[in-house]
């Protein structure tokens, strides 16, 4: 298939369409309005339905109804309106459906900015709402990729009964490239016997439901939630790494940042100075075992982030205490640059 | 001798023992919801949205589908599943701080949209699951955990009259407001929660049926002089009538 110039916010709903996504519950927010405003055109032609709710409380709710009654479903938003989501989120994770959400990141905290950020991180991985619970984050470091990962996203929520989230930012949904729409790998889902279509008085009642008021009925929920949370640790890591092998210093990078990263790393190289990186492309489950990769000889890591340093804590944890850790990161809707991150580098190199 | 059947429980309502406080009409709205459904041959084809409030367990007392819904959230929800399932008949069971307190944009804007849902809404005038807080709709001089000194309007407001602000809107095609205070009264409940289910049926729009009901733990008050402070006090701040009903204006 020939490749098509498209706006990463067109082509994430693009991607959903071809996924067979036929519901979309949104609500305008800067910077991911064309992702509404392009399902609000394509859902109809497509049979399906767009619907602008009143609030993201709201569209949130309306995919836990959609999902339940056994729609496959996307909403999308951005960092503030994400805050409003997790309530939402929880009960879909609590309740175990399937759903898509797209959150194009911008600059925070409270109204922040509308330029791009991943400040999210926290919110993203830690299960934003209350209670104990994960859910997937993929995180696009191009518009191919993230018409690819939202592809697959809807049969990877489906076959775990779990929230995926795409993980963007401005500049992914704002600017443009050239893609593809592959066809994608089915995979065997199980049957969706669980979902509210009626009895037709011939069954018994299916409950959608988060609730477990006896203490012995949530743990062993929780616990079951658990389980299904480390089966996804264990089969759907992903991440890239790069030049691992005699690197000096390893930048550890995601979603856009990556690609300046690995600019510097271009840079560095014609310098003479060996860098490598690893980018997680699952930032929840985070790939762990990647940092096995990383050579003994290796001086130091370098966590490279549009904010003031979230996903460190996760490099911190991951690569065990073997390596320091160190920090280069703009935040406010300022973008990492190349030469941000080469300075980084040789002062992590000079000692200091 | 022969006996002749008079009475049975719906089949709409499973065999769940209710958790409700004595002297509580929540059982009462129940039966009505479910005589309603399967009156209408609609029980198989039905999926209920349960609130947060004393309804939360209602998921196993109604024999149909169910989702369960967070506070204030039973609208949008349904709104989605309505959406995915235009066939089915979708309704919502809420009480009064989870449709009067944080969920009126919820409710407000699935009748603006004239979302094809019915809702039954509770109104007992106070927060009856957490303990008796004061609701939007408690009673001016109403005593509750959070209003000790009685509601006042200089610091409240006065109660929030749902059935007539829901009726200030378009999309909503039948409002009444009903009471389960007597079996008269009971029976009016009746014919209205069938006719805002009607008027999912018909597609014409948002239904909801405003219940006047006890609460007499809460009130602290027995459950036959609950039944009269409702008659007495809620009845003429929040009088029974017909806000809407657009099968009736048509014709």
């Amino acid at each position: 298939m020939n490749k098509v110039l498209m706006k990463g916010n067109e082509a994430v709903c693009e991607a959903a369409i071809r996924a067979g996504c036929r519901y979309f519950f949104g609500y305008p927010i800067t910077p991911q309005n064309e992702i509404p405003e392009y399902m609000s055109k394509v859902m109809p032609e497509n049979g399906g339905v767009f619907l602008q709710a009143e609030s993201e409380v709201a569209a949130i709710n309306m995919v836990y109804g959609a999902v339940g009654a056994g729609g496959r479903v996307m909403t999308s938003s951005s960092s503030p309106g994400m805050s409003l989501k997790q309530e939402g989120i929880s009960y879909i994770a609590g309740a175990e459906l399937p759903c898509v959400i797209v959150n194009m990141m911008r600059g925070g905290p409270g109204l922040g900015s509308i330029q791009p950020g991943q400040a999210d991180y926290f919110q993203s991985t830690r299960g934003g709402g209350n209670g104990d619970y994960r859910h997937i984050v993929y995180a696009p470091a191009s518009i191919q990729e993230m018409v690819d990962l939202t592809m697959e996203a809807f049969d990877i929520a489906d076959l775990y009964r779990i929230p995926v989230l795409v993980l963007g930012d401005g500049m992914i949904g704002q600017m443009m490239e050239a893609v593809e729409f592959k066809s994608i790998k089915p995979i065997e889902l199980p049957d969706k016997d669980w979902i509210t279509d009626g009895t037709k008085e011939i069954r018994q009642p299916r409950i959608i439901n988060s609730l477990y008021l006896d203490p012995d009925e949530l743990y062993a929920h929780n616990l079951r939630l658990e389980k299904k949370h480390a089966l996804i640790e264990s089969r759907e890591v992903r991440f890239e790494t790069q030049g691992l092998e005699n690197a000096e210093v390893v930048c550890v990078a995601y979603g856009t940042t990556s690609r300046v990263v690995k600019n510097a790393i271009e840079e560095l190289e014609a310098e003479g100075i060996k860098v490598g990186i690893i980018r997680p492309i699952t930032l929840w489950p985070f790939p762990d075992k990647a940092f096995d990769e990383i050579s003994d000889t290796t001086k130091a890591l370098l966590t490279v982030e549009m904010s003031m340093g979230q996903m460190i804590d996760d490099v911190k944890i991951a690569s065990k205490g073997r390596w320091p850790v160190h920090f280069y990161g703009k935040s406010g809707g300022l973008v990492p640059t190349p030469t941000g991150v080469k300075e980084s580098v040789k002062k992590i190199m000079g000692g200091k | 001798m022969m006996t002749t059947m008079v009475y049975s429980k719906s089949k709409a309502l499973t065999d769940a023992e209710l958790h409700y406080c004595p002297g509580c009409t929540h059982g009462v709205i129940h039966k009505l919801v479910a005589e309603v459904l399967v009156e209408l041959n609609v029980l198989g084809k039905s999926i209920g949205v349960i609130p947060v409030g004393c309804a939360a367990l209602a998921y196993k007392y109604f024999n149909c589908d169910v989702h369960q819904a967070a506070h204030g959230r039973a609208p949008a929800v349904a709104t989605g599943i309505k959406r995915v399932r235009p066939e089915e008949v979708v309704f919502t069971y809420q009480g009064d701080g989870d449709l009067a307190s944080i969920g009126t944009a919820e409710i407000i804007h699935a009748a603006h949209r004239g979302e094809k849902i019915t809702t039954i809404f509770v109104n007992n005038g106070i927060y009856g699951m957490t303990g008796g807080q004061m609701a939007p709709t408690t009673l001016i001089g109403q005593k509750s955990t959070t209003s000790p000194l009685g509601r006042t309007e200089e610091h409240s407001g006065k109660p929030l009259k749902v059935a007539e602000m829901l009726a200030t809107i378009d999309g909503a095609k039948f409002v009444e407001r009903v009471s389960v205070h007597n079996p008269a009264a009971v029976r009016k409940a009746k014919k209205a929660i069938r006719k805002a289910f009607e008027c999912q049926l018909s597609g014409k729009g948002f239904g909801i049926v405003e219940v006047l009901s006890t609460c007499p733990t809460n009130w602290g008050v027995t459950p036959v002089d609950g039944l009269k402070w409702l008659e007495e006090k809620m009845i003429p701040y929040y009088p029974l009538k017909n806000f809407r009903n657009t099968e009736e204006e048509e014709a």
